[in-house]
């Protein structure tokens, strides 16, 4: 028995990443949520959102880097990022004005919305392929650990080792930051409170004479500044290849759609339920089980619930299991 | 579909203009690229087609969204290794019946779960049984599971490593991949229809992942990322008819190398066969929706409230039609995967399968069939030709340029990503411009 160490093993590999990555899903999933809650419909152009404001941040960082500049022990995306979410914000808006507006104003069904989205996704797909390419891109510099399995291991004279990755670390700064910003915004700005009037009752907000495009515009500009963060923050911690993003949207709509579609509160708590679901059942527990047990019993398989390519599966999984029993989600979204 | 174009009395010619156009397209391919390009784009067109008209049934006579396409698809596909193929003894005695009994206890825990779920009295203790019968089943499965997977992979990994098929003519798989795809799209549309339309999106687009990543791993079953090559096939070989006495004699008659001719006459077999079954699906679907079914199908569509208050069940019909629409679609995987003659899980793409399925239907025209082929025969056309064409505008454009300047190169490299580019744009100015697509619902 040596419950120190299986602690130790369990954060190292199960909670450290999965709180990064529950605060990846959770910024995307609050960008899917808010179009959901203001504009009604499924973005499904989102992951590619993310792919093309990561695309602006790798390049900006990487123009930064050859022009000297550099964030000492920081990684220089950083300083690349508020550039990136201008230049995502210019290309969500331009693409609000030429394709979105239009259905607005005509009234379309949200389903036709969902569809042109569907068309969006494409062309920034192929877009974002044609500037960058399909390689796998590293693209974090500066210090790579805060504490390394070795440090870990020499200061508190344990065997097992807990490293702690920079970008891990930014990420769920960052996230804090972002999220702590925009619900001080939606719950004291008078912007953020015309949103949510328009997002609970369109008809009464516009009697009240909310600006509906003005609020449409605020609520892309926000969407593109999370998706930027969002993808940047991904990218950093794992690594920019643009067909992942697309990949992501299961999880990042499964998220939503846990937390409760149109809730803000709802798409962090989806976020890292969704996260830590996938971390947990995909992990190989064995070195965990090991320092548990009595020697004898030490498991011989992996003790691994499921491989790691089914952990799309999970979310689904859960997904299912919410539409199922829970179909507004756990935090009270729009209606079913 | 929420505009609405008052059409030119040319409009009853605008099917077979269009259809004219087309052939004139895929023969001016023939000229001048060949004959075997052309052919190549005709039947993959036709099975697009297909697919196009599984979607189209769902979405143009239902207005169901599927983004699932791609998992429908992909099991049409394993039906062709596992009906088709010839068994592997050895893997079947390894562990082929502990399988087959693992699945069943499977599925038996579900059924149970489910069973437990409905007699059970409401509050938390139904709660923690159902689950700890989850679990209890979900170990026992893994435990009957594993050893026979392990087994049967390690039986001659380099060529089989699965239990094979079951050895039928690949013609039965085709019906076979429909009733597949018409399983899982049963299981989808149990949970997710009747809730919002975003929702059954959501869960089609999550089980085509699945589907996907079954195939990829679970390699007992269609071998996995390891693929299965050289599937029977419904027409002769090239080979055979290269060294049979009759073919030769035919072709030398019309004075044609036998060799070329081999191939073009082996995918003029496939067209024929293909569009055998478009004319056989067309003729079925256009049966049932004009019959009262049809009415009552695109009644519901116009407006789920007074249908539903005409009594009509809406959300059985939707299943009905949903999975229908799913069998189509996996009859036309199962097609696709004769014709390449090889199963290969990690080439489906949802930009390819799914997506473009959607372009074609709403280019040709939501809720018209003809309009569904025509989009899977344009669509297909356009992805196939849309990268040489950009590759030559790209040429005339930089010509300027060295041959091996870095520039040229990277623009050439890059220009295999045109296709999603411009599949997107197209998408966008047909709903923008003309929504109701190039053959229009009347």
């Amino acid at each position: 028995m040596d419950i120190l160490n299986a602690l130790v093993a369990f954060a190292n590999f199960v909670l450290v990443p999965g709180t990064a990555y529950g605060a990846q899903l959770a910024l995307g999933a609050l960008g899917v949520t808010l179009i959901y809650g203001i504009l009604r419909f499924s973005n499904f152009a989102h992951g590619d959102t993310m792919a093309f404001g990561t695309m602006f941040t790798v390049l900006i960082t990487t123009a930064m880097q050859s022009a000297g500049i550099s964030f000492g022990p920081m990684p220089t995306a950083l300083l690349a990022l508020p550039f990136a979410i201008l230049c995502t914000m210019a290309l969500v808006l331009a693409t609000d004005r030429a394709v979105y507006r239009f259905y607005r104003k005509v009234k379309a069904a949200p389903v036709m919305l969902v569809i042109v989205s569907m068309g969006v996704m494409f062309v920034m797909n192929g877009a974002v392929r044609m500037f960058v390419g399909t390689d796998d891109r590293r693209f974090a510099d500066g210090e790579r650990f805060i504490i390394t399995a070795r440090d870990f291991k020499s200061m508190t004279g344990l065997s097992e080792g807990l490293a702690i990755r920079t970008t891990q670390a930014i990420t769920v700064l960052v996230a804090i930051i972002v999220v702590a910003a925009l619900f001080w915004f939606l719950n004291r700005t008078r912007t953020g409170k015309s949103m949510r009037a328009y997002a609970d009752n369109e008809d009464l907000a516009l009697l009240s004479g909310i600006n509906p495009e003005r609020v449409v515009t605020i609520t892309w500009l926000i969407v593109a500044a999370l998706a930027t963060i969002a993808g940047t923050l991904y990218g950093l911690d794992k690594s920019f290849k643009p067909f992942i993003y697309m990949q992501l949207l299961l999880p990042i709509f499964a998220s939503a759609i846990v937390g409760g579609l149109g809730s803000p509160l709802g798409a962090i708590a989806g976020g890292f339920v969704i996260a830590f679901s996938e971390v947990t059942l995909t992990y190989a527990f064995k070195k965990v089980v090991t320092y548990l047990v009595p020697e004898t019993w030490a498991p011989e398989g992996l003790v691994q619930l499921l491989s790691t390519d089914y952990k799309f599966a999970v979310s689904f999984a859960i997904l299912i299991i919410v539409l199922l029993f829970k179909p507004t989600g756990l935090f009270k979204g729009k209606s079913v | 579909m929420s505009q609405s174009h008052n059409h030119s009395p040319s409009s009853a010619y605008r099917a077979p203009l269009y259809f004219g156009a087309m052939a004139a397209l895929i023969i001016a391919v023939g000229f001048i690229q060949s004959w075997n390009s052309a052919l190549f784009i005709l039947n993959m067109g036709l099975i697009s087609a297909i697919m196009a008209l599984g979607v189209n049934l769902q979405w143009g006579f239902a207005g169901l969204f599927n983004v699932g396409v791609m998992g429908f698809v992909a099991l049409g596909g394993l039906a062709v290794v596992l009906v088709s193929t010839s068994p592997v003894g050895e893997a079947w005695q390894a562990g082929g019946p502990r399988v087959l009994f693992a699945l069943m206890l499977g599925v038996g825990t579900i059924i149970g779960a489910i069973l437990l779920w409905k007699k059970l009295a409401k509050g938390r203790i139904r709660a923690l049984i159902v689950t700890a019968w989850i679990v209890a089943g979900f170990f026992l499965f893994r435990a009957v599971f594993d050893p026979a997977v392990a087994a049967i992979e390690a039986i001659n990994p380099a060529i089989s490593g699965n239990l094979g098929g079951l050895g039928l003519p690949v013609l039965i798989a085709w019906p076979v991949g429909g009733l597949f795809a018409a399983g899982a799209a049963w299981l989808v549309a149990k949970t997710a229809l009747g809730l919002r339309s975003d929702y059954l999106a959501i869960a089609t687009l999550g089980i085509a992942e699945i589907i996907i990543a079954v195939m990829k791993n679970e390699d007992w079953m269609g071998r996995g990322v390891k693929n299965v090559i050289g599937l029977p096939r419904p027409v002769p070989y090239e080979i055979d008819l290269q060294q049979s006495e009759w073919f030769i004699g035919m072709m030398q008659s019309i004075g044609a190398d036998p060799v070329t001719a081999s191939s073009i006459f082996v995918k003029l077999c496939y067209a024929g066969l293909f569009l055998a079954v478009i004319l056989l699906l067309i003729t079925a679907m256009q049966l049932a929706l004009n019959s009262p079914w049809g009415r009552m199908m695109r009644a519901i569509r116009d407006n789920e409230v007074s249908s539903e208050a005409m009594g009509k069940d809406v959300t059985g019909r939707h299943l009905q039609i949903f999975v229908l629409g799913a069998a189509i679609c996996g009859l036309a995987g199962a097609m696709m995967t004769t014709l390449d003659g090889q199963l290969t899980p990690a080439s489906y793409q949802p930009l390819r399968f799914t997506f473009l399925v959607w372009v074609m239907v709403i280019v040709g025209g939501s809720g018209n069939n003809w309009g569904a082929v025509l989009g899977g025969l344009f669509i297909w056309f356009l992805w196939v030709e849309v990268e040489p064409i950009g590759r030559f505008l790209a040429q005339v454009l930089t010509s300027g340029l060295a041959d091996d300047s870095g520039i040229k190169e990277v623009i050439m490299d890059r220009m295999v990503y045109i296709r999603p580019l411009t599949m997107g744009l197209v998408l966008l100015f047909v709903l923008r411009f003309n929504p109701r697509g190039l053959l229009p619902e009347r």
